[in-house]
């Protein structure tokens, strides 16, 4: 086995042990399954309520998703706004970065508030919680441009729209999907903190009414569920990251 | 506009061009209340002239390729271009620097287009006469020894090499003048060497003006028609020599007497102004 084929076992291998010093623990101490069940009784769990569980997994799903689009959306406008211009760059960080130290968590009441209980609590806390990483990569990327290569282009006429488009857009792509792989998982996590306290559908919903029920087998297959879903999610971003990007990664400049 | 540029070609094959091209009249330049970075500076170069500029670290010499450039505006005195004040940025001028700043998402080829996107009135006709400039870029490439690598990226460059790639991407609009910034500093002494003769080559066979700045005196020497030596902050013009070694130059000249003896008086005045009076 070489180097190459070690290093792409080795997360399974990680996963495997963590399973199996899950249920070793849970079995050593005999701990009862209402406080903390093993993986055997969290996947007994998951082929038992699988039918609730997609229904609630989908529900979570296209409501992160939802989010962590208007997260992309606005993100990119206003870290372009904010990185194409010193002024503004200077002007908004300091409110931006008030903003990000907010627990979002603090948003759910208001929001339930101005729109009840349901899916768009759990999308807009899922984009509140998101869009700040990709307004900050997004502008540090445009914000970042040797005064040299600038003369190089202002001397030929070029307006600063110019070199945003030709310059700072393709350097800043390497960071922009450096922050969605951050944005996503940040997105499932606004949403199902709205959902526990918010909703009555999705897997934060799923965990803490069985959670109430002492029903933890399930709550825990919902932990499982939710950070599958994140991690097929990153794993796709980082997909694209490497394909759209390479040249960023390739070798040292 | 064309027809301007084509003008000026005919001129400059034909006449080998005007004289007083760029014109400094007492231009000093204060960047900011800590006084001025260059003072009292007055010269002329000739169309078609190679001149190199050396001095100290921190003398200025950036700080007049903006001027020459219409980068940035003079405090005071005037400077004037083909005739014309200087008032906003030259596109007539093409600019290369120390670092050979390419971007890493284009090819090679790509890289040295990029000007012909951004520069009127190439801009407008950019997608319509595209082939035709890739052909003017790949025949660019290949004079400066780069044939066979348009279609690489340029980390997949050596630094000569992508060195070699800025300057074509800095002559790719025909420019009249060219700035060159310190263009060989990071190289080593051989193919520093290599690129003061495609540098020599192509001067010879185009005729731009070029304005290099150097700290390296052989360098100067070696490709310059003039070389102006500048004092310390601020900066000013304390000699103006000439260099009249015949041309075509090889680098054979470079290890003969007269050659050697001149870098040696030029390096005597460096010594002077370093260690001279603050
Ligand atoms: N944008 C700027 N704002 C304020 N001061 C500046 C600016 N650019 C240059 N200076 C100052 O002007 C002086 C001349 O700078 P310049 O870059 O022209 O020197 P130089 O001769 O090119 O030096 P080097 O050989 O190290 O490149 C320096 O003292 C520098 O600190
Ligand atoms: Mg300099």
């Amino acid at each position: 086995m070489n180097a190459r084929q070690r290093e792409r076992i080795a997360p399974w291998v990680a996963v495997i042990v963590l399973v199996v010093a899950w249920e070793g623990i849970v079995r050593a101490f005999s701990v009862p399954e209402f406080l903390f069940p093993g993986p055997l009784a969290t996947a007994r769990a998951l082929v038992d309520y699988a039918g609730p569980i997609a229904i609630h997994s989908w529900q979570t799903f296209w409501t992160t998703m939802a989010g962590f689009g208007i997260g992309v959306v606005v993100g990119l406008a206003l870290g372009f706004i904010v990185g194409s211009s010193r002024f503004l760059y200077q002007a908004c960080y300091p409110l931006l970065v008030g903003f990000n130290a907010i627990p979002k968590v603090a948003f759910v009441p208001i929001l339930v508030v101005w729109f009840g209980i349901g899916s768009v609590p759990a999308i807009l806390t899922a984009f509140l919680i998101c869009f700040f990483p990709i307004v900050v990569n997004v502008a540090t990327g445009l914000a970042t441009l040797e005064p040299e290569l600038e003369d190089v282009l202002r001397v030929l006429g070029a307006k600063r729209i110019d070199v945003l488009l030709k310059v700072g857009l393709p350097r800043s792509l390497p960071y922009f999907f450096a922050s969605l792989k951050v944005a996503i998982t940040l997105a499932f996590v606004g949403a199902v903190v709205s959902e526990t306290v918010a909703s009555n559908q999705g897997i934060g919903y799923l965990m803490m009414s069985a959670g109430s029920q002492m029903r933890m087998p399930l709550v825990f297959a919902g932990l499982v569920v939710i950070s599958a879903m994140a991690m097929v999610m990153y794993e796709f971003f980082s997909f694209l990251e490497k394909r759209l990007t390479g040249w960023a990664h390739r070798g040292q400049r | 506009m064309i027809d301007v540029m084509n003008d000026a070609s005919e001129t400059r094959k034909v006449t080998g061009g005007v004289r007083d091209f760029v014109v400094f009249d007492d231009v000093s330049l204060a960047y900011d209340e800590s006084g001025n970075a260059i003072e009292d500076i007055s010269l002329s170069i000739d169309e078609g002239e190679f001149v190199a500029f050396v001095g100290p670290s921190g003398c200025g010499k950036s700080t007049f390729m903006k001027l020459c450039t219409g980068l940035h505006a003079p405090t005071r005195g005037s400077v004037r271009v083909d005739g014309e004040p200087v008032t906003g940025p030259l596109k007539i001028t093409g600019m290369a620097f120390q670092n050979a700043n390419l971007l890493p998402w284009r090819t090679t080829l790509d890289n040295v287009l990029l000007p012909l996107e951004i520069v009127k009135p190439y801009r407008s006709q950019f997608r319509r006469r595209k082939a035709e400039f890739q052909e003017r870029a790949r025949t660019l490439l290949r004079t400066v020894g780069l044939e066979g690598y348009e279609d690489q990226y340029p980390w997949q460059l050596s630094g000569g090499m992508q060195q070699r790639a800025s300057i074509c991407r800095a002559l790719i609009h025909e420019p009249r003048l060219l700035m060159l910034d310190e263009p060989f500093g990071a190289l080593d002494a051989f193919t520093r060497e290599e690129l003061w003769c495609v540098l020599r080559d192509l001067w010879e066979a185009q005729r731009f003006t070029v304005v290099l700045v150097t700290h390296d005196l052989r360098e100067a020497a070696f490709l310059a028609d003039t070389v102006y030596v500048m004092s310390r902050r601020p900066g000013r013009i304390v000699e103006k020599r000439s260099i009249d070694l015949p041309r075509p130059r090889e680098l054979e000249v470079t290890y003969e007497e007269p050659f050697t003896h001149l870098v040696h008086e030029l390096r005597a005045q460096i010594g002077e102004i370093r260690g001279g009076k603050p």
